[in-house]
């Protein structure tokens, strides 16, 4: 469903962030893309929204080409692709409410969205999304009173209320303590199978990305250097991608922590 | 993960949702909206606009617009640069003096660091002056002292004393404790303490701000000429009586190029400062 | 600071080398012979008879002008509150026309960095550069007497001001808030009231009472050059020495000034 070919990248400082990626990502697969700081994790999801401007390559979402879409049809598409941020992104002067219905923006008109009067079902979807990760009672407080844990919640209902069929997940846990991190993950891996979703999902943390998806693609320096499942990722395999390390004390920690994170 | 109840979500959901108010107190937000509403409505009517005047107007305004397309340094420039040497003396001698008073009176208006009683008074002198505007000030002076440039010198630094001051004090009283007492611990003398302790801590703003002021006294100085007490104001205030736009718009002109070269000049000082 | 190096090797501690205290004495040097220069000009402008003669003229002015003549007070109810809607409406009009010029100079929202920015940094330099009372003169040149052109006098000066704090705060924005509400499809005009507007919400509040309380101060003096409010009681008491009058208005002013610092101080505690 999402097909990128050859997707390239360089900064006008000259960084070659992505060196001809070429990915496909099959309905309802989550993916996780694991990769030193610096690698592209960030850039690559970017430039699938177009938050980034590829300079060059194409990247196909079922059949729409994207690099090439007008403003007007690239928010069109924007809409099917729900995002997550590394530090939330919330609006922190908005309520959590306000949040979540921003994810509807792309469906409402300037002057409903500015007055807040988003329809019906927009409002009792946003409610059934707090009530699903819990924060229900949460809806009128202001954003930046929630907690990290609640407010990666909150951006969680803001990217699932625009009914994507892709989720672009930058970095959920990176700040996030251990065990928040892994009802993060769990929230998100759980709502991708529950509505069919796709999802990319960069994560710097390789335990995490194991211990959740189905498939691990590694990047380094720009280029996909790994693309397997989670079994396959060797020690040897980490190293290509993160340079020499001892793995082996990573990889087993995996086993015993899942052990212990099931609540 | 335990959400609340289903009941809870049964119950609002198909409810319309409004964004929780500002103010929350139901009377208190209307009483202040229809306030605001019924002050507008007296205030705009109050104002009487003489439509058939703005409309002729418009025509002189037209031209001013266009004068500053083609300014005239020439048919005044003895005028133009008297009141601009004026105007440039009287912003530089206030200053230096402003600035030098300001100091003493910036410590004494510091509670940290200054008795009650000195702390008083000096707090009095920044309330009187800031409280006063340059141009009231300006008025009583020329009746005193005379027309010429005294009275807006004497102004200028008045009104530099009462902002340099309270800002000074301030910056004193929110500097590092543990710096100044460091020094304090090792015997020095009260003078010693403040050219160590707390002086380098509140230099780099002092300079900046100093600088602001100077900004601030020179557009000040353009104006004290309307009551006559020197500057380029009353060159601009001929101009204008006069109809002579061309020669308004140069002045202007300089006015805004000296004001954008001063904050450039002190862009650069509060970077090299800092 | 640097140490010195003394021809028998020892070393000496110094705050700056011999060529930065050289240069640090003739800034100085300048300094005050500028200092001087403009001092003897001052002089040479002044009547000094008259300084002698000041005390004494500051005596007699000081004896006629108390005690207040409380009884004009009844005339100045009006002036009053000419000075009061010339501040207010002047603010008003001066953030509504600030908003489109600051989102047009920060960095970060305008619409072409080589075009449109330079002309909004322009009108934001030079309404600020030129006081509210030179830009009265000129608009009741063009425009007549009257509160009116106090009003159009107060929000020219404050166009600049209000838009230069505003496009700092703008260009001080987290992006990362804005580029979340682009990602969900958001127009251009959505993300500006979604991902900008709630984040400078409290700036430009803060930023419209403390120029409502500037503005307070600069409206009472209008009146000196025709543009309405107290300040025309002030020029016309002025006028005909009328140094009891010019007492109570002085008061009157110095109370307005104060209660509008004490209502913006309010003001802006309640909302930050």
């Amino acid at each position: 469903m999402l097909r990128l070919e050859g997707l390239d990248k360089t900064y006008a400082t000259g960084d070659r962030a992505l060196k001809a990626v070429d990915l496909e990502v099959s309905k309802g697969q989550v993916l996780a893309l694991i990769g030193p700081s610096g690698a592209g994790k960030s850039t690559l999801i970017r430039c699938v929204n177009r938050l980034v401007e590829p300079t060059g390559g194409k990247a196909y979402l079922d059949d729409v080409e994207l690099t090439t879409l007008s403003s007007a049809a690239l928010r069109r598409e924007r809409r099917r692709m729900g995002m997550i941020f590394q530090e939330y992104a919330l609006v922190e002067r908005l309520t959590v409410m306000e949040n979540v219905l921003s994810g509807r923006l792309g469906y409402v008109g300037f002057w409903r969205s500015f007055l807040r009067r988003f329809p019906q079902s927009d409002v009792d979807e946003a409610y059934r999304l707090l009530d699903r990760v819990g924060l229900l009672h949460m809806a009128d407080k202001r954003a930046d009173e929630l907690s990290g844990g609640q407010r990666q919640r909150v951006g969680i209902c803001r990217a699932l209320i625009q009914n994507p069929a892709l989720l672009l997940v930058d970095e959920p846990t990176a700040s996030l303590d251990p065990k928040t991190s892994r009802e993060i993950m769990r929230l998100i891996v759980e709502m991708c199978r529950e509505r069919g979703l796709a999802a990319i999902i960069n994560i710097h943390d390789v335990a995490l990305a194991q211990m959740f998806v189905e498939r691990v693609v590694g990047l380094e320096l720009g280029a996909l250097v790994f693309d397997g499942t989670p079994d396959e990722l060797t020690p040897d395999v980490l190293t290509r991608i993160y340079g020499e390390e001892d793995w082996e004390a990573t990889i087993e920690k995996v086993d015993e922590d899942d052990n212990e994170a099931s609540q | 993960m335990t959400g609340p109840s289903v009941s809870e979500l049964d119950t609002i959901i198909g409810n319309s949702w409004k964004k929780p108010a500002f103010i929350k107190r139901t009377w208190l937000r209307w009483g202040l909206l229809i306030g605001a509403l019924i002050y507008l409505v007296l205030a705009i009517n109050s104002v009487e606009v003489n439509w058939h005047r703005v409309w002729e107007g418009l025509d002189r305004g037209a031209r001013f617009v266009a004068a500053f397309a083609r300014p005239d340094f020439v048919t005044r420039w003895t005028d133009i640069s008297a009141g601009m040497l004026e105007s440039i003396i009287m912003t530089i001698a206030s200053s230096v003096v402003g600035i030098a008073i300001s100091i003493p009176i910036g410590l004494g208006a510091a509670r940290n660091i200054s008795p009650l009683p000195v702390y008083l008074v000096c707090r009095g002198i920044v309330a009187i002056s800031r409280a006063l505007q340059e141009i009231i000030v300006a008025i009583l002076l020329v009746a005193i002292f005379g027309f010429g440039p005294l009275a807006g010198f004497l102004t200028l630094s008045f009104a530099t004393i009462g902002f340099l001051s309270k800002l000074l004090a301030e910056d004193i009283e929110a500097m590092d404790k543990v710096q100044a007492e460091a020094i304090r611990a090792s015997g020095a003398r009260w003078w010693q303490w403040i050219n160590y302790g707390v002086q380098p801590q509140v230099m780099p703003r002092l300079i900046g701000l100093s600088m602001y002021r100077l900004d601030i006294n020179f557009r000040e100085s353009a104006i004290l000429g309307l009551v006559g007490a020197g500057g380029i104001g009353a060159t601009l205030n001929t101009a204008f009586d006069r109809y002579e736009y061309d020669t308004a718009a140069a002045i202007l002109i300089i006015i805004i190029v000296i004001v954008m070269g001063l904050e450039y000049l002190s862009g650069i000082i509060r970077a090299r400062v800092q | 600071m640097v140490s010195i190096k003394r021809s028998d090797g020892s070393q000496v501690w110094r705050k700056r080398t011999t060529g930065q205290s050289m240069v640090r004495w003739f800034g100085w040097l300048v300094g005050v012979a500028v200092f001087v220069w403009a001092w003897n000009f001052i002089s040479e402008a002044t009547t000094w008879f008259f300084v002698w003669d000041a005390p004494r003229i500051a005596g007699d002015i000081f004896s006629r002008a108390t005690p207040p003549r409380w009884s004009y007070m009844e005339k100045l109810w009006e002036p009053i509150w000419d000075t009061l809607n010339i501040a207010t409406l002047g603010t008003i009009f001066a953030l509504f026309m600030a908003i489109p010029v600051a989102f047009m100079a920060a960095r970060n929202t305008t619409p072409s960095r080589w075009i449109v920015r330079p002309i909004a940094l322009l009108i934001i330099v030079s309404t600020r550069s030129i006081n509210s009372l030179i830009w009265a003169l000129l608009l009741i040149a063009i425009i007549g007497p009257g509160v009116f052109a106090g009003i159009v006098a107060i929000s020219i000066r404050s166009i600049g001001f209000c838009a230069k704090l505003l496009y700092e705060a703008i260009e001080e924005i987290n992006e990362v808030q804005v580029e979340a509400i682009t990602a969900t499809g958001a127009s251009k005009l959505q993300t500006m009231a979604y991902g900008i507007v709630p984040q400078i919400m409290p700036a430009f509040a803060g930023i419209a009472v403390f120029r409502w309380d500037i503005n307070i101060r600069e409206s009472t003096v209008l009146g000196l050059v025709g543009a309405g409010g107290i300040g025309l009681q002030l020029s016309s008491s002025l006028n005909v020495l009328a140094w009891p009058q010019v007492t109570l208005i002085l008061l009157v002013i110095l109370l307005a000034v104060v209660i509008g610092e004490w209502v913006s101080a309010k003001v802006r505690g309640a909302i930050i």
